[in-house]
């Protein structure tokens, strides 16, 4: 066990949760130099596993490990020390302070005083010697979501970390810029240094990975696989269990009239910088039509524009030739406009299912009438008719499968997938004419997220028109009959037999008339 | 109404709200709201003058307020991080608290005997300066130029210094410096402790220097709630903290003086001749907190500043944002 | 740095347990209500050790308690007199708190409704002679309209500029206070007393003495109409919170505004109407200790009833028919506490509860776990 070809060794690693053994008898070995791919679904318990080898949560069972000598971390202090160091996948970044405040944070030095441009010029040599290039006195909300994970992994560097365990880095990225990752990931191989790299993206894993270990349920499925000796399929079964399928059975779409019209929308985004700058796009009945962008490219706004949660500047939202935003109407508090458009048939499945979706305090019945209960039989004059609403939640409950102990369990005690079942359910029994569904398969495991993409085609076949935001392309192709590209709050196009390479290259900034051998299609 | 005499008398009468806000800062800027702040005062306010009696020394009776008004904070502190308790109910809890404390010792402190004060001194050649030196440096209570002092120092240690860094990144982010190994706990106990201390100090102040003596509740009459508006109109800097502080410490001793004289800007004074109406200019500090506080959101909506981010957010490690 | 074997016995002793916090996922019903008896019981034992060390004797001092507040029907009368605000204050904080509004300023709506009430008779917006049946409920109107109006103040500024409604409201509690004393001294003051000309006796809410006459049990007893203002009150604001629409919004806003937004709740609006409600159930407390108990507006109207009743409906979970039990005890405790010494014994007492309860609220959502920390070989 004295290995000293191993960077990190983790020897049957425990770790309970209340309610769920997160961690069951993991061995994961790290050689050094190597770029070792982390396998499995939301929930397979890799974060857990990487969680307590930087320190931030203790092992219930089993031994670490590094450089062949053994050890026990009792802050994420520690695994620094030891040369340990995470990128999140939510970057642990301070947005108020800057890139050298932020690299410098934790540190024991500067002693009391802070010479801050001291410190930017060795940052900014960091930069250059592993081509993360950041300007270090900027602050970090100035900065793009590209450029603030180069200081993620600025802040580790700095830290004279040779073990660096990346957490799903590529979610936020567009192709071109997941190329430039891995080239600084190899350029750090190269020096020596080991990197542990967590997704669940199995191309990715394919084309970085020297070696993969695939969880499953808290266990280990498969160990330290060489990548040349696997395949895509293999893999996916050793992540699920079984055999698992990458089509969907998708009829052929008769789109109707068009239900949902967006023009030429201008809108500003929190910071109260333009993030939409004239966007157009319509969806018609019985289609679903993609979205796709890297995230953070105007798609959240988009979504809260229409819906009504965001006000605009310019142009008009339309739903059935009517006119439910615009310039006028939004101004004022604009508190008005999501009951208009809620009461003109359009459902919003949000991006975030625990914020925004949900009031996690309040029963499974409460959350399922939250768009329901102005309307009889749930209403019932003044008063809500407890008896009616608990019979509906039960029903929903029964056909969307909620798996609940009752209707009077809190939400925040539902499983994110449950939790979304809820959702879709209080979304979809409406029966909307126009639906839009941000994100609806975010961090649910293979199961549920086939269950919800199965209803977002069902709802399709039942004639509703489904504008559908996804950051995972292969779900935008499989589902959308039609793909717009959202990048810097424009459209850079619309295609309908979608290719990878080409929404790529939208998602990063060039019009679909200017991509050489696209001709114009008539749509 | 002498404009001098008001704002000496404002800076002194002041210098109470500024070491009780700048505590608050302290607190809050590691994301944890205390609205104890009126019963840590009274509680300080109470054992300075207390101490002052039994021991004759009113330097032992600062120490003792700063020791007592923190260690009462510390109820707030393990309430609100350890058990992680809703940070406002929590405050008022200490709020009662505090004032039942003081109440109850502090009975019969009134009656109790002559009182030795902290001293009162000019500062030779600072008070020659035209206009502010007869304002600034003029018959002050030591505490007063105890309190320029603290503005800077304050300023510098936030902004300036490693543990100042720290500190702002535990209200920011606490993940953030959690990860990196800042021991956020023990910061934000460290911080609700300052921020005790300085109440206490500032009960001290009103106790043994601006108006001594011990008035159970209306010793403090709500400045501990006024400081707490002044925290967040001087989002959350020592700097703006003094200024707003004096500036309310001189329309304290303007409300007072205006019902002295005769005529008021050439006038009939009403307050002198009606001095019922003295009622309203009662009502004037707290209705200016309002005011300050609607100026204050406006401002912040304005220049997308705002409190730090984790404000009255209890921190758990591991708990994720999605 | 890092630990070889031979490091690991030269270690320095350490505590040799570690505690673990585990979150809850499931409690038995009782498990709340056992939990709060529990905290408060804490608190007064604490109080009694506080007792202690200033001199006086706790047993004593709480037996003599629960005698001056429950020992006898007279007494008991006079609890439920107390309790009578209390019950009102109490629903007050807790329709506010259901919104995550900390309405702090109870105290002030209790004094503006006591204005209310007292210029119906005092301006004389109504004659003297004017039938009980007419002015009383004036009184009622106005205070509670008087009441409501000094909470649409800091709910408006929270709405439309997000002021904090902490100290909002509690600036509002000082200005109330110059407000009722400019009148007291100034306006209606009665041969340079400080206080107003004692209402007519058709101003007078019809108290249990009054019908001493016909029945002699009730001789002496000073409970009043008020409390079953208070009873009615408190079944009123169940039904708003748990059954009808608009409690509905409240409960969604209180839990997560986002999501109210999401479901097309006017949240502004909601926020000005609650603090009116808010302020009216607060006003009509104070228009019934006017009209029921002082029967004159003067500056000691309220040895805190606004800020006990934050204890009262926190420690009531917020459910206004356990508000109505709850305020009973405080009452005890307010009028035995008056003439306990030192003063300040029933206001620390109440800060005891408030802390010991807030803190035992984590045993709601944790278990705790001791581990014996077993040494690797």
């Amino acid at each position: 066990m004295n290995d000293d070809k191993n960077a990190v060794e983790m020897e049957g690693i425990s770790k309970q949760f209340p309610g769920v053994l997160a961690n069951d008898d993991v061995d994961f070995t790290l050689r050094k130099g190597e770029i070792h791919a982390l396998l499995g679904e939301n929930g397979a318990g890799k974060s857990t596993l990487m969680n307590i080898l930087t320190g931030l949560y203790r092992q219930d069972g089993g031994r670490i490990f590094v450089h062949g000598k053994q050890v026990e971390f009792r802050s994420p202090r520690d695994a620094i020390n030891h040369g340990i160091g995470m990128v999140h996948q939510h970057f642990m970044l301070v947005p108020s302070q800057t890139v050298t405040e932020n690299i410098l944070l934790g540190l024991d030095e500067p002693k009391f005083r802070l010479n801050i441009s001291h410190y930017e010029k060795i940052i900014a040599d960091l930069g250059k010697r592993y081509g993360l290039h950041v300007d270090p006195g900027l602050k970090i909300w100035q900065l793009s979501v590209g450029e603030q994970q180069r200081v993620e992994i600025l802040k580790m560097l700095y830290r004279g970390t040779d073990v660096l365990i990346m957490d799903e880095p590529t979610a936020v990225l567009a192709p071109q810029e997941i190329e430039e990752l891995f080239k600084t990931m190899r350029s750090m191989t190269e020096e020596g240094k080991s990197i542990v790299f967590i997704s669940h993206k199995l191309d990715e894993v394919m084309a970085i990975a020297d070696r993969i270990t695939v969880l499953r349920k808290g266990k280990v499925s498969a160990e330290g696989v060489i990548t040349a000796d696997t395949n895509k399929q293999h893999l996916a079964e050793l992540m699920v269990g079984r055999k698992v399928l990458f089509r969907l059975e998708k009829a052929d779409s008769t789109p109707g009239e068009k239900v949902l019209v967006v023009e030429d929308l201008l809108a500003e985004n929190d910071k109260g910088l333009p993030a939409l700058k004239g966007v157009s796009l319509n969806v018609c009945s019985g289609e679903i039509v993609g979205l796709a962008g890297v995230a953070g490219n105007g798609q959240t706004e988009l979504a809260e524009v229409i819906t009504g949660l965001r006000p605009v500047s310019g142009g008009c939202v339309r739903v059935h030739g009517e006119t439910l935003i615009d310039e006028r109407k939004s101004s004022g508090r604009g508190v008005g406009q999501v009951r208009r458009v809620i009461e003109a048939g359009v459902s919003h499945i949000p991006e975030d299912r625990t914020h925004v979706g949900s009031a996690p305090n309040l029963s499974v019945t409460d959350n399922i009438i939250m768009k329901g209960y102005r309307e009889p039989p749930i209403a019932k004059g003044w008063s809500v008719d407890h008896v009616v609403a608990k019979e509906h939640a039960e029903k929903l409950r029964d056909e969307y499968e909620i798996m609940a102990p009752t209707v009077e369990t809190h939400a925040r005690l539902l499983s994110g997938g449950n939790l979304q079942r809820l959702i879709l359910a209080r979304e979809i029994s409406s029966e909307p004419d126009l639906m839009i569904a941000m994100q609806p398969t975010r961090g649910l495991d293979v199961g549920a997220i086939e269950g919800v993409q199965r209803l977002l085609l069902a709802q399709r076949e039942n004639g509703a028109a489904i504008l559908l935001v996804s950051e995972e392309l292969e779900e935008l192709i499989a589902l959308s009959d039609r793909i717009y590209t959202i990048y810097e709050g424009e459209i850079m196009g619309e295609v309908k037999e979608a290719e990878p390479e080409i929404l790529g290259l939208m998602m990063t900034g060039t019009r679909l008339e200017d991509i050489d051998g696209v001709e114009e299609v008539e749509l | 109404m002498d404009l001098i005499i008001i704002l000496q008398a404002g800076v002194a009468s002041g210098t109470v709200l500024l070491f009780a806000t700048i505590g608050e800062i302290f607190t809050e800027r590691s994301g944890i709201l205390n609205l104890g702040v009126e019963g840590m005062m009274l509680i300080g306010a109470m054992s300075a003058i207390s101490t002052a009696f039994a021991t004759g020394n009113p330097w032992l009776g600062v120490l003792v307020a700063m020791l007592v008004a923190g260690l009462l904070s510390q109820v707030h502190a393990l309430v609100s991080i350890h058990f992680q308790a809703d940070q406002v109910v929590s405050g008022l809890a200490l709020t009662f608290l505090g004032t039942g404390l003081s109440l109850v010792f502090g009975e019969g402190l009134s009656k109790a005997g002559a009182l030795s004060l902290l001293p009162t001194f000019t500062i030779p050649g600072l008070t020659q300066i035209p206009i502010l030196g007869p304002i600034l440096f003029t018959n002050q209570s030591v505490m007063v130029y105890i309190g320029y002092l603290s503005v800077p120092l304050a300023w510098y240690y936030i902004n300036r210094t490693r543990p100042g860094m720290h500190l702002r990144a535990v209200g920011e982010f606490p993940a953030a410096a959690d990860a990196l190994g800042i021991n956020v706990t023990r910061l934000r106990y460290f911080y609700v402790f300052v921020g005790g201390v300085f109440a206490g100090l500032s009960g001290a102040t009103i106790s043994l220097a601006i108006s001594p003596g011990w008035f159970s509740q209306l010793t403090t009459s709500g400045q501990g709630w006024i400081a707490i508006g002044l925290v967040i109109f001087a989002q959350w800097d020592p700097v703006r903290a003094a200024l707003g502080s004096y500036a309310f410490g001189a329309l304290r001793r303007s409300i007072l003086d205006i019902q002295g004289p005769t005529t008021l800007l050439g006038l009939r004074n009403p307050f002198y001749y009606n001095p019922y109406w003295g009622f309203f200019l009662q009502m004037l500090p707290y209705a200016f907190t309002i005011l300050v506080l609607v100026l204050g959101s406006r401002e912040a909506v304005r220049k997308r500043l705002g409190a730090p981010a984790a404000l009255g957010l209890p921190y758990i490690r591991g708990e994720r944002g999605l | 740095m890092s630990i070889s074997e031979q490091d690991l016995s030269q270690r320095r002793w350490s505590f040799p347990f570690r505690v673990k916090f585990e979150t809850r996922l499931e409690q038995p019903r009782w498990f709340s209500g056992a939990i709060s008896l529990g905290a408060v019981i804490l608190a007064l034992i604490l109080g009694g050790v506080v007792l202690k060390f200033v001199g006086g004797d706790p047993i004593r001092a709480y037996s003599f308690m629960v005698k001056a507040s429950f020992g006898s029907l007279g007494v008991l009368s006079d609890t439920l007199t107390k309790a009578t605000p209390l019950i009102l204050t109490g629903l007050a904080c807790a329709i506010a708190f259901r919104m995550r509004l900390w309405n702090i300023g109870a105290e002030g709506q209790f004094f503006l409704g006591a204005f209310g009430a007292s210029a119906v008779v005092l301006t004389p917006l109504l004659p003297p002679d004017t039938s009980a049946w007419l002015m009383l409920p004036a009184m009622m109107i106005v205070g509670m309209i008087a009441g409501a109006l000094w909470g649409f103040i800091p709910g408006f500024l929270k709405a439309r500029f997000n002021v904090n409604e902490i100290i909002s409201t509690l600036m509002m509690n000082y200005i109330a206070v110059a407000w009722n004393n400019f009148f007291i001294f100034a306006v209606w003051t009665e041969g340079g007393f400080q206080m107003s000309p004692q209402f007519p006796k058709t101003a007078w809410l019809p108290r249990l003495t009054d019908f001493g006459k016909d029945i002699p049990a009730f001789r002496g007893l000073t409970t009043h109409l008020g409390l079953i203002f208070g009873l009615v009150a408190a079944a009123i604001v169940w039904w708003i919170v748990y059954r009808s629409r608009w409690g509905y919004e409240i409960r969604l806003i209180g839990d997560n505004p986002r999501a109210a937004k999401y479901a097309g709740i006017n949240i502004m609006r909601n926020t000005i109407l609650v603090m009116m409600l808010s302020g009216a159930l607060a006003g009509l407390g104070g228009m019934s200790e006017i009209s029921g108990v002082v029967h004159r507006l003067q500056g000691a109207i309220s040895p805190g009833y606004g800020f006990t009743g934050i204890i009262i409906a926190w420690l009531a979970k917020l459910n206004p028919f356990l508000i109505v039990p709850i305020s009973i005890l405080f009452g005890g405790l307010i009028l035995a506490g008056r003439e306990i010494q030192p003063s300040g014994i029933p206001m620390l007492i109440q800060g005891i509860i408030l802390v010991c309860l807030i803190a035992s609220d984590f045993l709601l959502r944790y278990r705790i776990r001791i581990v014996k920390l077993a040494r690797e070989a």
